[in-house]
């Protein structure tokens, strides 16, 4: 299917900055997704789980 | 370099927020922030109610997990109910209706959110919890917005269960199982919703007409809808009391419960007998108001007793 034949219009500096903090934002709950997981794994497992013979 | 944004010709003037994108508050104004504070605590004093114990990380985890969730079925019903929204003046300058997030942004972060956060409390706590959270959930955006809402004037009285269930959900978390404790928030929560939000409905109800809400006053007249609210205020006050009886409320709470339930029942006589003009607006404003007060109180009591010692029996 031919790409159908669309303009972009560029963004203003208002939505720019807008998007920047989305993108920022957007880091923020990724890293606090991540230590979440982290924190839960450690309280449920217990930091002994590091030291089981393999 | 030229930043892309959505497929608007350069000819056509675009709705530049919404083309855009939402400011971070915008999002966050989806989740409904302050019902998550209600969610938060109702659910935390489900938890200390509770005979059992938990992890404080677990249960902090759990409580965000629980109000991600809260918040993310109030995203979907902003989703929802943009158009009704768009022609309430309380609800008019929400992000949908005036253009800075588009309907569907709102959709996808709201059920990405619901999964989410259920997901994240079946990892922490139990599935039970986890399902009593998707429950709740799919009960509000579901079954009350998409349905009761614009189908029945027992809107808010069925409805109120998804509001009710966060205590239940806290309690899921604790011990794996739900106890009566819980069931009596529940109820008290649920029995308190309708004189609450039909006393708010008083007043707008010429917006709910408007935009098409069959709420109760609209529905049965003002002075059926004031009569409900003085049988749910008598049922509310003994049922407030219910906690001492079942012994995990105390003294505090039997003192706050009883004066609050008299004032449930005082505030919902004023409204009864004032229905003309700024009196019944007064009236109804403070009915409203009250009635925040005293959810507030008793769950406040509640927390108390059981987290800083001030429990004393009152039976036994």
């Amino acid at each position: 299917m031919p790409e159908p034949d669309v303009q972009y219009r560029p963004l203003t500096p208002a939505e720019e900055a807008r998007r920047r903090k989305r993108s920022v934002a957007i880091a923020l709950a990724l890293g606090a997704w991540v230590l979440l997981f982290f924190v839960l794994t450690i309280v449920k497992l217990g930091p002994q789980i590091l030291s089981r013979p393999l | 370099m030229t930043s892309l944004t959505n497929s608007i010709g350069p000819d056509v003037p675009a709705p530049a927020l919404s083309a855009a994108g939402g400011d971070v508050p915008d999002y966050f104004a989806l989740l409904k922030p302050r019902v998550m504070v209600l969610v938060i605590f109702t659910a935390l004093v489900g938890m200390v109610v509770s005979q059992g114990h938990v992890q404080p990380a677990i249960g902090a985890i759990s409580l965000l997990a629980i109000a991600i969730g809260a918040g993310a079925s109030g995203c979907l019903n902003m989703w929802w109910d943009a158009d009704i929204d768009a022609v309430m003046s309380r609800t008019a300058t929400r992000p949908i209706p005036s253009g800075r997030i588009t309907s569907e942004e709102a959709l996808g972060f709201g059920l990405f959110l619901s999964v989410a956060s259920v997901l994240v409390l079946g990892l922490t706590a139990n599935w039970l919890a986890a399902g009593l959270l998707a429950f709740t959930i799919v009960f509000y955006a579901v079954i009350y917005s998409m349905w009761l809402k614009r189908a029945t004037a027992q809107n808010i009285v069925i409805g109120g269960a998804a509001g009710a269930l966060p205590p239940v959900i806290g309690q899921a978390v604790v011990t794996g199982s739900v106890g009566i404790e819980s069931l009596i928030l529940f109820a008290i929560i649920f029995i308190w919703t309708p004189p609450h939000f039909w006393a708010l409905a008083l007043i707008k109800a010429d917006e709910y007409a408007r935009a098409g809400i069959p709420m109760m006053p609209n529905v049965a007249g003002p002075a059926s809808t004031r009569r409900q609210i003085v049988w749910y205020s008598l049922f509310l006050a003994p049922l407030g009391l219910a906690p001492v009886a079942l012994g995990f409320g105390g003294l505090l709470y039997a003192v706050i419960g009883l004066v609050g339930g008299l004032g449930m029942i005082a505030f919902s006589i004023r409204v009864l007998r004032n229905n003309e003009g700024e009196a019944e607006k007064r009236a109804a404003m403070g009915m409203f108001g009250f009635s925040i007060l005293y959810l507030f109180a008793l769950f406040s009591a509640l927390l108390a007793e059981q987290s800083f010692g001030l429990f004393r029996p009152v039976l036994g």
